[in-house]
């Protein structure tokens, strides 16, 4: 099994699976970043809407080619024909929304349910056709790469590339969008215009996908990448970047680990293998993970008890605890014999401003955007502007100078 | 409508502004009427606000005031009415208007620094495609110079407190360099350091001649901040020069019961 995965990595384990490999790494791209204005504008859901919306297009688009006495199973014929039908999802959602008192939510669940039901219909009815035997239209809704051909592989790489394209240009509107639509439109932004852009784009991934990852599993392509991206980073640029680089990585694996056995879905496969990105990410990522917040957690606590280890030794009181006792003395703050150093004494001063300080900065800041930061512990200076200090201090009296040369 | 309050309003310029006034005005507002659904959150408002002045736009909580701010902007759609910016129309002088919206319109966990935030005022510079460069990266710091925030230039924006969230949403108005400056409550929720580098900011701006608009929400420093003052209460109840519209009858005709007489005595007012 490992072998078999390896040769697929390599492109060794045949034709079909190089170009599913390659076309689903594309689509991961292409899905991953696009995705990532959809999460930040926070309308990921919409997707789901614009996913099953596909399918009657789908339908009809194989009934008109078939009456129209075409091939019914021509692939640009049934993606152009399940563009149609997603963009009226589209449309229908912002219209519900924009003209009745429902809400986003209900908006979405109404035309998923809807459109999905009519397509089921539609492939029912496709099956009773003698010419719908054989149509394998099923395979839209979790994706079939079994058959895939170096045509369809061509409509992913060039969809997904265009897409890439889009996503380039609109970037900045995107992102000035999606952080403070308001400021937007004051600058002239076409707000409505730029979401209808964003809408068009996952649009256009969904449609592509179709073929590999199915209708169904298409959201976790545009969403997972996204969400364990922003974990990795605090800038819009790096996050689209680290998501379509995700997105690609969790296409091109799971194509391979498909393609290493006999019966493992491809569509399914990649999902699953997103998802571990995930849970890795969850796990280790610097600032936001789990891990890395537990570790946090272990050094604030440390930090607790040296700052009131430094706040007794200012004012004289014996230290009790063990934990505060095993800090101070580890840090060289105090001696054996618990007298504080001269290291110890000038910390200890300037913890005792520092309290001062943020006693005042309480009852002068008392919005909430701030009390996250209001610790009691961190360095005063590094949290607020040099102008709020001089007005606390303004307030406290003038500070010791000889204060001012300890750490 | 009582007859007295009519003449009242007529005597403080309630009636429209006329073309000579509206091509002299900083910000010209016309007939604006905003409705969400069926009820007018503003209705009918005129007004011709000065140049080169401070103007506070003052009224009770759902008098309309944010609304009309956006309203004039275009954030929300107008049933009717017509702006001008300096005599042209608001869609050919969008790059001389600068709006700072209250800060809680965001979420202030996006991923973004401050820097990045304040480089968002040079969006119409840089267009779609052009780099971001040393010299716009230079004129973003400066700017955050300006409202005192240069050392947080690379921190992530949910790390800021309140106050230091609007110096940042100021500091990307003025990477603008605009010549009117919208500001939708600035000093909502604010600490007294904030406010001060805020309103010397907004002095600084007065006195290159720029025009500044609050939506403004605190009585008391009214007379010291603004010059000029627009009172609304979903109608304009007044407008005009602090020293003679800022007086105790056109705050009750716009604060109706809701603000105490005793509570007007101790405002510093201009009569």
């Amino acid at each position: 099994m490992p072998d078999a995965i390896l040769s697929a990595l390599l492109f060794q384990a045949g034709y079909n699976a190089a170009l599913v490999a390659i076309g689903s790494a594309l689509l991961g791209i292409a899905a991953g970043a696009g995705g990532t204005f959809l999460f930040l504008r926070k309308r990921a859901l919409i997707s789901d809407a614009v996913a099953h919306a596909t399918l009657p297009g789908i339908g009809l688009a194989f009934i008109a080619m078939v009456a129209l006495g075409g091939d019914g199973r021509n692939l640009v014929g049934l993606l152009a024909g399940s563009a149609v039908s997603a963009a009226v999802g589209l449309l229908l959602v912002d219209w519900i929304v924009r003209h009745t008192r429902l809400a986003e939510d209900v908006a979405i669940g109404a035309v998923l349910s809807v459109f999905f039901g009519l397509g089921i219909v539609l492939l029912t009815v496709i099956q009773t056709m003698s010419s719908g035997r054989q149509a394998g239209l099923e395979g839209f809704l979790l994706g079939s790469t079994a058959g895939m051909l170096r045509q369809d592989a061509l409509v992913i790489a060039v969809g997904g590339a265009l897409a890439l394209a889009v996503l380039v240009l609109l970037r900045r509107p995107m992102t000035l969008v999606a952080f403070d639509p308001g400021y937007a439109a004051a600058r002239g932004v076409r707000v409505q215009a730029v979401d209808l852009a964003m809408m068009g784009l996952v649009l256009a991934v969904t449609v592509i996908g179709l073929k590999v990852v199915g209708l169904i599993l298409i959201v976790a392509m545009l969403i997972i990448p996204p969400v364990t991206a922003r974990l990795w980073s605090e800038r819009t640029d790096t996050v689209v970047a680290v998501a379509g680089l995700l997105g690609g990585l969790a296409g091109y694996l799971g194509a391979a680990i498909s393609a290493s056995a006999p019966n493992l879905p491809t569509g399914p496969i990649i999902v699953l293998v997103s998802f571990s990105l995930f849970c890795f990410s969850l796990l280790m990522a610097p600032s936001r993970g789990v891990l890395a917040a537990a570790v946090r957690h272990r050094r604030f606590q440390r930090r607790v008890h040296r700052r009131q280890g430094l706040l007794a030794l200012a004012r004289n009181e014996p230290i009790l605890d063990p934990l505060t006792l095993k800090v101070l003395r580890r840090e060289g703050l105090i001696r054996p014999d618990k007298v504080a150093t001269d290291a110890g004494r000038a910390r200890a001063a300037k913890a005792l401003r520092d309290e001062r300080r943020w006693e005042v900065a309480r009852r002068m800041h008392q919005d909430e955007g701030t009390s996250g930061r209001y610790d009691g512990l961190t360095s005063i200076e590094t949290v607020l502007t040099p102008d709020e200090i001089a007005a606390i201090d303004a307030e406290i009296g003038a500070p010791r100078l000889a204060d001012q040369g300890a750490s | 409508m009582s007859a007295p309050k009519l003449e009242l309003a007529a005597e403080d310029g309630a009636r429209a502004p006329s073309p000579a006034e509206i091509a002299n005005a900083s910000l010209a507002l016309s007939e604006i009427t905003v409705s969400y659904g069926e009820k007018p959150a503003v209705f009918s408002v005129d007004a011709a606000l000065p140049r080169e002045s401070m103007v506070a736009i003052i009224g009770p909580n759902g008098a309309g005031k944010s609304t009309l701010l956006k309203a004039a902007l275009g954030i929300v759609p107008r049933l009717s009415g017509s702006v001008r910016v300096f005599g042209q129309e608001i869609e050919r002088a969008r790059d001389r208007v600068a709006y700072v919206p209250q800060r809680a319109s965001v979420d202030w966990d996006f991923p973004t620094r401050v820097i990045d935030v304040v480089l968002m005022g040079l969006y119409r510079e840089l267009g779609l495609l052009r780099f971001v460069r040393k010299t716009h990266r230079e004129r973003a710091r400066a700017c955050l110079e300006r409202v005192g925030m240069a050392d947080f230039a690379e921190r992530q924006i949910g790390q800021l407190s309140g106050g230091q969230q609007q110096r940042v949403f100021l500091a990307r108005a003025l990477a603008q360099d605009a010549d009117l400056y919208l500001l939708d409550e600035p000093f909502a929720g604010v600490d007294a350091a904030t406010e001060k580098a805020i309103i010397d900011v907004l002095h600084t701006l007065k006195a290159a001649r720029k025009t500044v608009v609050c939506v403004h929400h605190d009585l008391a420093t009214v007379v010291d901040y603004f010059d000029h003052v627009l009172l609304i209460n979903v109608r304009k109840i007044a407008e005009g020069p602090t020293a003679t519209t800022f007086t105790s009858d056109n705050l009750q005709a716009t604060y109706g019961g809701r603000l105490a007489s005793t509570h007007i005595d101790q405002l510093k007012l201009s009569s």
